[in-house]
C-alpha cells in the first residue's frame, strides 16, 4: 500500500484520478514512462500530467513532436524492447494518423513474432463530444479499435476505473487503448485512496433493475444513469450495464443482465452503423434471442461529423431523453 | 366461437378434442365450450385438417372469433383460410335487434397470414407451456405477446374440466332471453284439445311385445307429429332476424328438457321429421341424459327452428310458452288425461292433450296456426303413418 495513503476518501476529480494512476505506475515501475503532445511543460492539453513534468523529469515526461505515428511508433518499440510506455494522444480523432503503427505494429507483432515479442503499451486518448470542439476532435472511434485482435480497449467512465484501469493496463503484456472520454474529466466525485487495479475485462452493473437493460460505456454513463433515474419516476426499472471494456466485451455480464430483463437498449456515442453498439446488439440476438421480450433498441450519435453550434452538438448525442424513449419503446410505452 | 343462444356474447373454450394436424370430418365434435347452459361440445363443419389454434383453454373470447384455423379438404398446402370451427349460420346467429357481437376488447384480429407477433422469449415459454400464442393478447410494443403475457395465462386457473351446470347463470340467461322474447315478439296463442286415444292405442299396440327400453313413448309421437306438421306450416319453422323471417327447410326441433334442480335447455333433434319414432325415442333420450350432464353440441344449442315443450309428466292440463327468439313458434303440450269426450253424439272417456300454439305475430297470423294445430290433431288421429 501506498504509505502516503490516508485513509478518509478524498474528494477528487476523473482528472485527477488518471495523474494518480499514472504518478503510482512511474513510482512502482521505472520501466514506466509517459510520453505525448504536451504533456511535459503544458502539463497535457487535458491537464492530466500537470506536474508531472517537475516530479519524475524529462526522460519519464517526454513531450513529442507533432507526429503521431512516429511517436506511437516509439512507444511500441520502446514496448517490445522492454518499457512500459503510456502513450497519450490528444484525441481519437489524431489517433488515426497512427492506425498504421497500432493496427498494423502494435496488435499483431506478437502473433508474427510467433510470440517472441509482445508489445505492453498502453495508449491513451480523449474521445467524444460535448466540448464543442467540432467535427476533427469530437468523434468516437473506439468503436473501431474494439474491431482488431491483438488490442485491449478499455473506456473507463468512473473515477475507480480511471485510476485502477490504467495500473492493471500496465501489467499486461500486450498494447492496451484507454479512452477517456472528455466530458468526464471534470467529473468529482470521492475516490478512496486505497484504490487500486480493477480488472480490464470485466463489465460493471451500474444500476440494478428489471425491466430493461441499458448497456453503455464511456461518457455515456452518466447520461444513462440519469435516464434511468427517470424512468424509475415512471415505474420502470432500468439496470445500467457499463462495458468498460469494449473489447474484449464482457459477453457473460451482458448476457445474463438482458436475459433476466429480456429487454435491452444500447447507448453508444459512436454512429449507429457498423459501430460498437452494432457488436453489442448482434452478441445479444447470438446469446439471448430467446429470452427478449423486444427488439433490441439503440442510441447512438446523428450520422453526421459531429456539429461545432451547441444546440447542434446536443441534437446529435445521445441524451437522456432519447435513451429514456428508447427504453420505453422496448416495454411499449410510449 | 360460434353463437349456442341469441343471448350468448362469449363462451368459455374448456377444451380442445383434436389437435393441430388431425384431420375432421363434417359433425366431429372438436371442442368443449362452457356457456351460461353449462358445458356445450363444438361441431366442425368442415372437412380438412386442423391447423393453428386460436383459443386455448380457458380464455374467454367473443362469439364469431376465431376458434382454430381448418385447412380445408384440397387446399392443403396453400395458405389455410380463416375459417371459424363452427360459423355461425346467419340465420340462427343473433335473434332480432341482437347487440353486435363484441369485438375482441385488445387483441388484434388474427386472421390467416397475420403473423401474431410475438417477443422470442414469449415464443419459447409457450412451447414449454403448450400455450398457443395466438389466443393472447400482447401488452409488448407493438401488440407483442411477451414473456409476461405467457406468465399471466399460466398463472391463471385452469379451466374447470368440468364445469357442471352453473344454475345462477341459467337462470340468468333464461330470463335475458325471454325478456327479450316477450318485450320484441308480439305472441299470439292458440290453444286446442286433442284426442289422444288412437295415438295411445297405437303405442299400446306397438309397444305389447317391446321390453320396456325399447318402447316408444307418447313424447317421441308428438314430436314426430309436429316435424311433419311443420312440413307444410313453414309460417312457425325458421328464424326472425334482422327485420325479416326465414323460414327454414329443415326441421330440428328443439325438445325443451327440464334439468334437475332447476334450469331449462331446448336442444334440437335435427332433421325430426325424417326420424323414425324409434330414432326420435333414442334422440331424445340421449339429450335428456347430455342436458343433464352438461355435454350439448353446439348445433344442438344453434340449430332448433321451432321449440316443444310438454309438461306432460308434471301433471298440468296445458301449457303456453314463450318463444324462444328468433325462433317464431312454440308448441306446448299438457298431460294427456281421461276426460269425458263427445264423439258420435255420446260422452266417452279419453285420452285428451291440450295442445298450445304461441307464435311471432310479425310472421304469421292465427288463422294459419289454427290450420297447424288441425294438422296435428288429424295426424295423431292417424297414428300408423307416422
Amino acid at each position: 500500500m501506498n504509505p502516503d495513503a490516508q485513509t478518509a476518501p478524498a474528494q477528487t476529480t476523473y482528472r485527477e484520478a488518471v495523474r494518480a494512476a499514472i504518478r503510482e505506475a512511474l513510482l512502482k515501475d521505472n520501466r514506466v514512462f509517459l510520453m505525448g503532445e504536451d504533456v511535459g511543460r503544458y502539463g497535457g492539453c487535458y491537464a492530466v500530467s500537470k506536474g508531472l513534468l517537475q516530479e519524475f523529469g524529462p526522460e519519464r515526461i517526454r513531450d513529442t513532436p507533432l507526429s503521431e505515428s512516429a511517436f506511437v511508433g516509439a512507444g511500441i518499440g520502446a514496448a517490445m524492447g522492454g518499457m512500459r510506455p503510456i502513450v497519450e494522444v490528444m484525441t481519437v480523432n489524431f489517433s488515426l494518423l497512427a492506425l498504421d503503427q497500432i493496427i498494423n505494429n502494435a496488435a499483431t507483432i506478437r502473433h508474427m513474432s510467433g510470440g517472441q515479442f509482445g508489445v505492453p503499451v498502453v495508449i491513451r486518448m480523449a474521445t467524444g463530444a460535448g466540448r464543442q470542439l467540432a467535427a476533427q476532435h469530437s468523434h468516437s472511434l473506439e468503436g473501431w479499435y474494439a474491431h482488431v485482435p491483438g488490442l485491449k480497449v478499455l473506456a473507463p467512465a468512473t473515477l475507480e476505473d480511471a485510476r485502477g484501469m490504467l495500473l492493471t493496463a500496465l501489467t499486461d503484456p500486450d498494447p492496451v487503448l484507454i479512452f477517456e472520454h472528455v466530458m468526464l474529466y471534470n467529473m468529482t466525485g470521492e475516490l478512496p485512496p486505497t484504490a487500486g487495479a480493477v480488472p480490464i475485462d470485466k463489465a460493471a452493473v451500474r444500476r440494478p433493475g428489471r425491466d430493461v437493460s441499458l448497456i453503455t460505456y464511456g461518457g455515456s454513463l452518466f447520461k444513462t444513469l440519469e435516464a434511468a433515474t427517470s424512468l424509475a419516476r415512471e415505474g420502470i426499472e432500468a439496470e445500467v450495464v457499463d462495458l468498460r471494456s469494449l473489447r474484449p466485451l464482457d459477453e457473460k455480464t451482458i448476457l445474463a443482465s438482458v436475459s433476466r430483463t429480456r429487454r435491452a437498449v444500447v447507448v453508444d456515442e459512436g454512429w449507429r452503423s457498423g459501430s460498437l453498439s452494432a457488436e453489442v446488439s448482434a452478441r445479444i440476438m447470438e446469446g439471448a434471442f430467446w429470452d427478449l421480450d423486444a427488439p433490441v433498441g439503440r442510441v447512438c450519435s446523428a450520422e453526421v461529423p459531429v456539429p461545432y453550434p451547441r444546440h447542434l452538438e446536443e441534437a446529435a448525442l445521445p441524451q437522456p431523453e432519447t435513451i429514456v424513449a428508447a427504453a420505453k419503446a422496448t416495454l411499449g410505452r410510449s | 366461437m360460434p353463437s349456442l343462444g341469441a343471448d350468448m356474447e362469449a363462451g368459455t373454450l374448456v377444451e380442445w378434442l383434436k389437435k393441430p394436424g388431425d384431420a375432421v370430418s363434417r359433425g366431429d365434435i372438436i371442442a368443449v365450450v362452457e356457456t351460461q347452459k353449462g358445458a356445450i361440445e363444438i361441431e366442425v363443419f368442415e372437412n380438412g385438417i386442423v391447423g393453428e389454434i386460436l383459443v386455448q383453454p380457458g380464455a374467454k373470447v367473443p362469439v364469431g372469433q376465431p376458434l382454430a384455423q381448418i385447412t380445408v379438404a384440397g387446399e392443403t398446402g396453400k395458405a389455410p383460410p380463416p375459417v371459424a370451427v363452427a360459423p355461425p349460420r346467419p340465420a340462427i346467429l343473433e335473434g332480432p335487434r341482437a347487440p353486435a357481437p363484441p369485438v375482441a376488447p385488445t387483441a388484434p384480429a388474427v386472421t390467416a397470414g397475420a403473423r401474431r407477433l410475438a417477443s422470442p422469449a414469449a415464443r419459447k415459454l409457450a412451447a414449454e407451456r403448450g400455450i398457443d400464442l395466438a389466443s393472447l393478447s400482447g401488452s409488448g410494443p407493438g401488440g407483442a405477446v411477451i414473456s409476461t403475457d405467457i406468465a399471466a395465462v399460466a398463472k391463471r386457473p385452469p379451466a374447470t374440466r368440468k364445469p357442471g351446470l352453473d344454475l345462477a347463470e341459467m337462470r340468468k340467461a333464461i330470463g335475458t332471453a325471454m325478456a327479450r322474447s316477450k318485450r320484441e315478439i308480439p305472441h299470439y296463442y292458440l290453444g286446442t284439445s286433442i284426442d289422444l286415444s288412437r295415438a295411445m292405442a297405437f303405442l299400446e299396440r306397438t309397444n305389447a311385445d317391446r321390453p320396456p327400453d325399447r318402447r316408444v313413448m307418447i313424447g317421441a309421437v308428438l314430436i314426430k307429429t309436429v316435424a311433419l306438421a311443420l312440413r307444410r306450416a313453414s309460417a312457425f319453422n325458421g328464424f326472425f332476424r334482422d327485420g325479416a323471417f326465414a323460414p327454414s327447410k329443415a326441421i330440428h326441433v328443439g325438445v325443451a328438457i327440464a334439468l334437475r334442480g332447476g334450469g331449462l335447455v331446448a336442444p334440437a333433434i335435427h332433421d325430426a321429421d325424417g326420424l323414425s319414432l324409434d330414432d326420435l325415442m333414442a334422440a331424445t333420450r340421449d339429450l335428456v341424459e347430455r342436458s343433464r350432464a352438461g355435454r350439448l353440441r353446439g348445433s344442438e344449442m344453434m340449430d332448433p327452428t321451432i321449440t316443444l315443450t310438454s309438461l306432460g309428466d308434471r301433471g298440468v292440463d296445458s301449457v303456453v310458452g314463450v318463444i324462444f327468439p328468433p325462433q317464431v313458434a312454440i308448441v306446448g303440450f299438457g298431460r294427456p288425461a281421461l276426460r269425458p269426450w263427445v264423439a258420435g253424439g255420446r260422452v266417452e272417456p279419453r285420452q285428451i292433450l291440450q295442445a298450445s300454439l304461441a307464435a311471432d305475430h310479425r310472421v304469421s297470423d292465427g288463422h294459419a296456426g289454427a290450420l297447424f294445430l288441425a294438422d296435428i290433431d288429424r295426424m295423431l288421429q292417424e297414428p300408423d303413418k307416422l
